[in-house]
């Protein structure tokens, strides 16, 4: 597989461009539209069956995709949930880092008042247990 | 408490965002704070979110991994690799919503100390304008509505082969 599952390498220009696999997009952009089999997948990208079901491993890892229990056919389909529930919780982007500037803010204050700037021992107002 | 606000910018068509907020602290010590798991885990992510693991092997080529947990129990885990280490100025690295992993960025945080005030700027590129879309816009749908309708549009904007 020349596609990696890990973007690594070096550069960051290297990293962003493997970043986005082509392959794995479209297939997801497919299994949006419908379950499909690993042999209707691989149709259009002129792949061997085995090389999509390389990328489908990533998918299903990554908890995208679900595969079918059809020991024949193995239909994929898009596993929208789990990403549903990340983002639900995790709220907008802005709202995760509102709250953690927030936070940031009487965290550094606690810091530079009930200690010193240079100091980074735990005083009594910081329990370490965590 | 402060009038500092999180400023982000993300122009139409492009695939970067960027982010600037001021702190009142120096910005030693903010770089501690973004650095360190021990400061870490005590304001990054909203209170409702526990931070249960965090790793940084803070070096050129070195890993990070962050996992929140929610009051339901459920998980997920942002991390990357460092890129450039620039103490206590700049990080470049890499950044991975684990749930995407299709959708890797590279994040550069750059602090700027000014009259003891840091200016904390965040730069993340995207290779797509819908990668970067779904970055800034995460869960906003998804948030609003449990409707599968504007799932699929959250999705299609995230997935979309180019």
């Amino acid at each position: 597989m020349h596609e990696r599952d890990e973007p690594r390498g070096t550069g960051p220009e290297r990293d962003v461009r493997s970043a986005c696999r082509p392959t794995r997009r479209a297939i997801l952009a497919k299994l949006a539209k419908g379950d499909a089999s690993v042999l209707e997948l691989a149709e259009p990208f002129d792949m061997s069956q085995p090389a999509i079901s390389k990328h489908l491993k990533v998918l299903e890892r990554a908890g995208l995709i679900a595969r079918g229990r059809d020991a024949q056919r193995r239909p994929c389909r898009l596993e929208p949930q789990r990403l549903k529930q990340a983002a639900e919780w995790l709220g907008t982007y802005r709202q995760f880092w509102e709250a953690s500037y927030s936070r940031l803010d009487d965290y550094l204050n606690d810091l530079q008042t009930k200690e010193k700037p240079r100091d980074r021992k735990q005083t009594r107002n910081h329990r370490r247990a965590r | 408490m402060t009038a500092n606000k999180l400023e982000i910018i993300a122009e139409p068509g492009k695939t970067s965002f960027t982010t600037t907020r001021v702190v009142d602290a120096p910005r030693a010590l903010v770089f501690e704070a973004f650095t360190k798991c021990e400061h870490l885990k005590r304001w990054m992510g909203p209170i409702s979110l526990t931070m249960v693991s965090c790793e940084t092997d803070l070096r050129p080529g070195g890993r990070y991994r962050f996992v929140f947990r929610s009051p339901d129990g459920n998980e997920v885990g942002f991390s990357g690799e460092f890129r450039e280490v620039d103490a206590p100025s700049r990080i470049v690295r890499t950044f991975v919503f684990e749930p995407i992993p299709e959708a890797a960025a590279l994040e550069t945080l750059e602090l700027v100390e000014n009259n003891g005030k840091t200016t904390i700027k965040t730069t993340t590129q995207h290779k797509t304008v819908e990668n970067r879309d779904g970055h800034v816009n995460s869960g906003m749908e998804a948030g609003m509505t449990a409707g599968y309708a504007r799932l699929d549009e959250l999705l299609a904007g995230l997935l979309q082969a180019r």
